[in-house]
This record gives structure tokens, C-alpha cells and sequence, in this order.
């Protein structure tokens, strides 16, 4: 059957420096409380603002966007582990910051940086988090040398996760929070630092794990990524969602489909309106005086028409970059600027 | 609650902590058992003290281990699994109330903390030699004061371990630690202190004081602080670190 995931006009504002996971990786200062502090006390940062959305039970539901962009909180919120500023959260009926041990139950995490538990093995790893969801010692056993072999991991199960590669953690992060076999699974930027090969088992365990009906939320900000697994996706970007339906829909939403880059000496007054009326062209935005954008419905077949164009304009075209209908574009249609900036 | 949950963290932790026994030991034993073999064998088998000071630093050698090894049990862990490993994330994710795994911690600290009270007494007495006078007349009182001490090196642990950061680990020892043990009334007992007054006072802040003072009134006969006024103490000292604690932990476990 599978469990829904509900957000309602959720903000975050953060008054101290948001966590590890939500702006990269730097040394967290321990806030004293001294008079002084009253002026400093200005710092905020609004992680969320307003953010309202349904994931459907059983569904692969893909978070898109930059670093800090909101992202993490929204699953810090969803996984009890940030608290709401305002606005409510459930993941199926429970409330998940009034009725956190009922939410808990419910979901496994695998966050964004491996956080295993470094005085263990991993097989003691996985039965502790077992014994901690009530799980039974023959059950947690049987389990545990289940997922380990499904993750590549048993002849490793004895050793401690010190010495484990960064692929190897991020595989025994994951499997720890399959072990207890929740309906919903949240993976933080699953593929960041994996190679290649690992990537593509973690996408197939993904799907098997879809299969069996569950839920899974996923951030990312590879757009191949959320293009090959996920049903639905949000956009999201400064705490606000900013475009959300199906990778299909999305890409079919922004006009034209292909984007082309163009770099002039210098952009005539005149110039933009004359591209527009080009064969194709839905949209052209100019900016800073020497780049202008154009959406249309082809791509190459539109050079030789812009660069007479130009000419005609008293221009000289220095650049051309042609994206085809991607989410990439699609983001770059909605914020202006590229995913990686 | 949930009792398997709970119990569950508390076998991870025996499980962590019988596999670092030796080190562990030797982390919170070395030391006091160093101090007593310097100060309760060499400086009294050669004349320079008197004998009988082996009875007024032997409970303050208990005093130390336990408070020592309930702090380092509880802070340490929690600075590294807050700040840098996010290790503790995993436990915090598990169906239980977020505030019971720090009572865990301190229940886990305050296992250690008897553990290493129980083990440095044979061995400091064994160290000692001769002219130990040890007596057990107050069992009652010996284990409250035992249990509180106890509560208050874990609960002080869980205070401390939230509340600095990776980078002032050894400013802690140097400014919390160091102060604590030397004006702690362990080497010497609190009637000592009679010729330098505002010394005597300023020490009573210091929990250490009331755990020498109080494992000295039960287990000699030593001068010391009445052992009523010393339980009531301890008690109000363990309330308060305990309510900070909690509170800091809660504080630090969301964001």
C-alpha cells in the first residue's frame, strides 16, 4: 500500500549556522551567550520559505536543486531532525514533529555524508540498528546477512567501518537504513563522491526497492540522476519550489525546448526583437549587454537565420551554446543560472 | 517509552566499552593509581608524610577515578558524535524520544563511573601497603553517596559534552578538569583549607569536594564535611546538571 509524504507552507529560518549537511562541510562554533552576541544575533537565513507539496504513496520522488538551496532541511524536517519554523509535516498521518517516535518507525535515512557507527563492525552495525527498531535476534541475524550480500559487503561484514573506501560506507549507510525495512527510505544526495559502477547499484537497488511498493525521496543535483529514477519531481531553489510534475512534463514545460546561449561584441536595442521574430523562436532574454538568450523549437537549423541577424544588427556573434530540452534547461529557465553555479 | 530501544543503546554501549576495556582502564586508572603509589607509598614509607595520610587520600583517589571516568565516558563520545562524525544521527533516528538516549548516556556513564570507583579501591589499597584503615559501617550512606557521585560525573559529562566544541577538548582539561581535581579536596580533606578562608569557600562550588569529602565520612574517620549537608549538596548539584544537560542535549540533537 504504501505511505504518503504531505508538506504543508513548511519554513525554515535559521537563526545559527544551518547543519553540516544543509551548507557543506566546515567547523560548527559553539554559540555563548554574552551581551555582545545581541548585535550579532542579526545572522538568518531563510532555508525554507512557504514550501508546500504531496509525494504519493508508493512513489520516487526527486528533490532538484543547488547546494543550499533547501534541499537537506527539507529532509532534516521530514526526518525529525530540524525543526520547522512554521508549518506542518506528515509523513502518512503522523505529524512528524508532534508524534516523532510513530514518524521514526516509518523511515529510514541515509544521509548525506556517511555517519556510521566507527566502534562497530559492520555486521554489529547493522543488528544494533535492528535491536534499536525492536527487531527480534533471529530476525536481525537473518536480515543482516541478507542485505549483506545484497550490498557486496559480506566479506567485509568483520571488520571495522574505519578502514571502509568512501563507496563502501555509503553502501553500509544505505543498507543500515534498509535493514529495518521501512515504507518510506530518504537518500541525501545518494551518488555524490560514488563511482560510476556503485552509482549504477544504487540505482538498481533503488528500483527493486520501489518495487516493493515503497516510498522513496531523493535529492540530488545530477540531472541524469533524477531524469532515470524518479516518477516526480520538485525544483527547488532559495527555499522555494519553483517548478514541479513529471522529468516529462517538466522538460515539455519550457517553451521551445532547445536553449541557445549567445555571446555578442554587443547587443543593438533593436537586436533582441529581430531575433524573436526568427522562424521557432518562443522567448529571448537578453542580459548584461552582450548575452542574450533564446528559446525555440531547434537548435542548430537557427545559427545561420542569428548570425544574419546580427550582422544585419551591426553585431558580431563571439559564443553559441546549444542545450537540448534538459531539466538542466529547464532550471536555467526558471532561476537564470546554471544548476553547478 | 520504548524499553527495546533503550535497552537495546545500552548493550551498544557495553558492547563499545568491554571491547576498549584495557584502554579504557587504563585511560581512567593510570592516573590515580599513579598519584596513590607517589603520594600514598613512596612520599609515607619514607618519612615524608605521616602514614595516617593514607587514609585521607585513598577516598579522594575514588573520588577522582569515578568523576574522571563518568565525564570522559559521557563528554567525549558526544563531542565527536555531534560535531564531527554524526555518529550519534543513527540513535537518534531510532522509535524512542529523543531525550531518552541521553539518558542512556548517563546511565552508561554512571556504570563506568562504578566501575572505575569499584576497581581503584582494592587496587589503591593493594598499592598502599599497610596502615589503611577502611571501614564499611555505613553501607547505606557509602552507596548513596557512590550513586550520587556517580550521577554527578555523568550528568556533568552530558553538560560538558554539549556544550564545547571538538577544538576545546584540551582547553576543558586544562580550565575544567585540572582546577576540579587540585581544588577538589581529593589530596588533602576541606578542614585543610582553614588557614587560607577565602580558598575554603571558593572550593565549595566544586563538586569534587562534596564526592572526596563524602566517600572520607563514609569510609574513615577522617574529619569532613558533615555527610547530610554533603548528600544534600550533591543531590542539588546532580539536579541541576542533570536539567541542563537534558536540556542542552535536546537543544543540540535538532537544528
Amino acid at each position: 500500500m504504501g505511505i504518503g509524504i504531505k508538506i504543508e507552507e513548511l519554513r525554515k529560518i535559521y537563526d545559527t549556522p544551518p547543519p553540516m549537511a544543509a551548507r557543506g562541510f566546515s567547523f560548527t562554533p559553539i554559540r555563548t551567550k554574552s551581551p555582545k552576541d545581541k548585535e550579532k544575533k542579526k545572522f538568518e537565513v531563510v532555508a525554507l520559505d512557504k514550501v508546500s507539496f504531496e509525494i504519493r504513496p508508493g512513489e520516487v520522488f526527486g528533490l532538484l536543486g543547488p547546494n543550499g538551496a533547501g534541499k537537506s532541511t527539507t529532509i532534516g524536517i521530514l526526518t525529525t531532525r530540524t525543526r520547522p519554523t512554521s508549518g506542518r509535516a506528515f509523513i502518512g498521518e503522523y505529524d512528524v514533529w508532534q508524534q516523532q517516535v510513530a514518524a521514526k518507525r516509518l523511515i529510514g535515512v541515509v544521509p548525506q555524508r556517511p555517519n556510521l557507527d566507527f566502534a562497530l563492525t559492520a555486521r554489529e552495525i547493522l543488528l544494533f540498528h535492528g535491536a534499536y527498531f525492536g527487531q527480534s535476534s533471529k530476525e536481525r541475524a537473518r536480515r543482516t546477512d541478507e542485505i549483506l550480500e545484497k550490498f557486496k559487503l559480506t566479506d567485509r561484514a568483520d571488520g571495522m567501518v574505519r578502514g571502509f573506501s568512501g563507496g563502501m560506507m555509503q553502501r553500509l549507510s544505505i543498507a543500515r537504513a534498509m535493514m529495518h525495512d521501512p515504507e518510506v527510505l530518504f537518500l541525501d544526495e545518494p551518488s555524490a563522491g560514488l563511482d560510476p559502477q556503485t552509482r549504477l547499484l544504487l540505482w538498481e537497488i533503488i528500483r527493486d526497492y520501489h518495487r516493493l511498493g515503497k516510498t522513496i525521496v531523493l535529492t540530488t543535483h545530477y540531472m541524469d540522476e533524477a531524469d532515470a529514477l524518479c516518477e516526480r519531481l520538485a525544483i527547488i531553489d532559495h527555499g522555494k519550489i519553483i517548478a514541479q510534475g513529471t522529468p516529462q512534463q517538466l522538460k515539455s514545460s519550457i517553451p521551445g525546448g532547445y536553449l541557445l546561449r549567445l555571446r555578442f561584441d554587443r547587443v543593438p536595442e533593436d537586436m533582441p526583437a529581430s531575433l524573436r521574430a526568427l522562424p521557432g523562436v518562443s522567448e529571448v532574454r537578453a542580459k548584461d549587454g552582450t548575452s542574450v538568450d533564446v528559446y525555440a523549437d531547434r537548435g542548430g537549423p537557427l545559427i545561420s537565420p542569428i548570425v544574419n541577424t546580427a550582422q544585419a544588427a551591426g553585431a558580431e556573434l563571439h559564443d553559441v551554446h546549444i542545450s537540448e530540452p534538459s531539466l538542466e534547461t529547464l532550471f536555467l529557465h526558471h532561476t537564470g543560472r546554471s544548476l553547478r553555479d | 517509552m520504548n524499553w527495546k530501544t533503550f535497552y537495546a543503546m545500552l548493550s551498544r554501549d557495553g558492547h563499545v566499552a568491554r571491547r576498549n576495556l584495557i584502554p579504557m582502564l587504563v585511560q581512567n586508572l593510570l592516573q590515580p593509581l599513579l598519584l596513590t603509589m607517589v603520594f600514598g607509598r613512596i612520599l609515607t614509607s619514607s618519612g615524608m608524610m605521616q602514614g595516617a595520610y593514607k587514609n585521607v587520600l585513598l577516598p579522594g583517589i575514588i573520588a577522582i577515578s569515578m568523576v574522571l571516568s563518568g565525564i570522559q565516558a559521557v563528554a567525549m563520545p558526544l563531542i565527536a558524535e555531534f560535531q564531527f562524525t554524526k555518529e550519534i544521527e543513527d540513535r537518534l533516528l531510532a522509535p524512542m524520544e529523543t531525550v531518552w538516549l541521553a539518558v542512556e548516556k548517563i546511565i552508561a556513564g554512571m556504570i563506568q563511573a562504578m566501575v572505575s570507583g569499584l576497581v581503584v579501591i582494592p587496587a589503591a589499597w593493594l598499592l598502599m601497603g599497610s596502615g589503611v584503615n577502611l571501614s564499611f559501617k555505613q553501607p547505606l550512606e557509602f552507596a548513596a553517596v557512590c550513586f550520587l557521585v556517580a550521577l554527578l560525573s555523568a550528568a556533568g559529562g552530558l553538560t560538558l559534552g554539549c556544550s564545547i566544541g571538538q577544538t576545546q577538548i584540551g582547553l576543558m582539561f586544562s580550565m575544567v578538569v585540572a582546577p576540579m581535581m587540585m581544588f577538589g579536596c581529593a589530596y588533602y580533606p576541606w578542614s585543610a583549607l582553614a588557614s587560607f578562608k577565602v580558598l575554603q569557600y571558593a572550593v565549595l562550588v566544586n563538586p569534587l569536594v562534596y564526592a572526596s569529602e563524602g566517600l572520607r565520612g563514609t569510609l574513615t574517620d577522617v574529619p569532613h564535611i558533615p555527610l547530610l549537608i554533603v548528600i544534600g549538596v550533591l543531590t542539588v548539584m546532580d539536579a541541576i546538571l542533570l536539567v541542563v544537560g537534558l536540556n542542552r542535549f535536546q537543544a543540540k540533537a535538532v537544528s
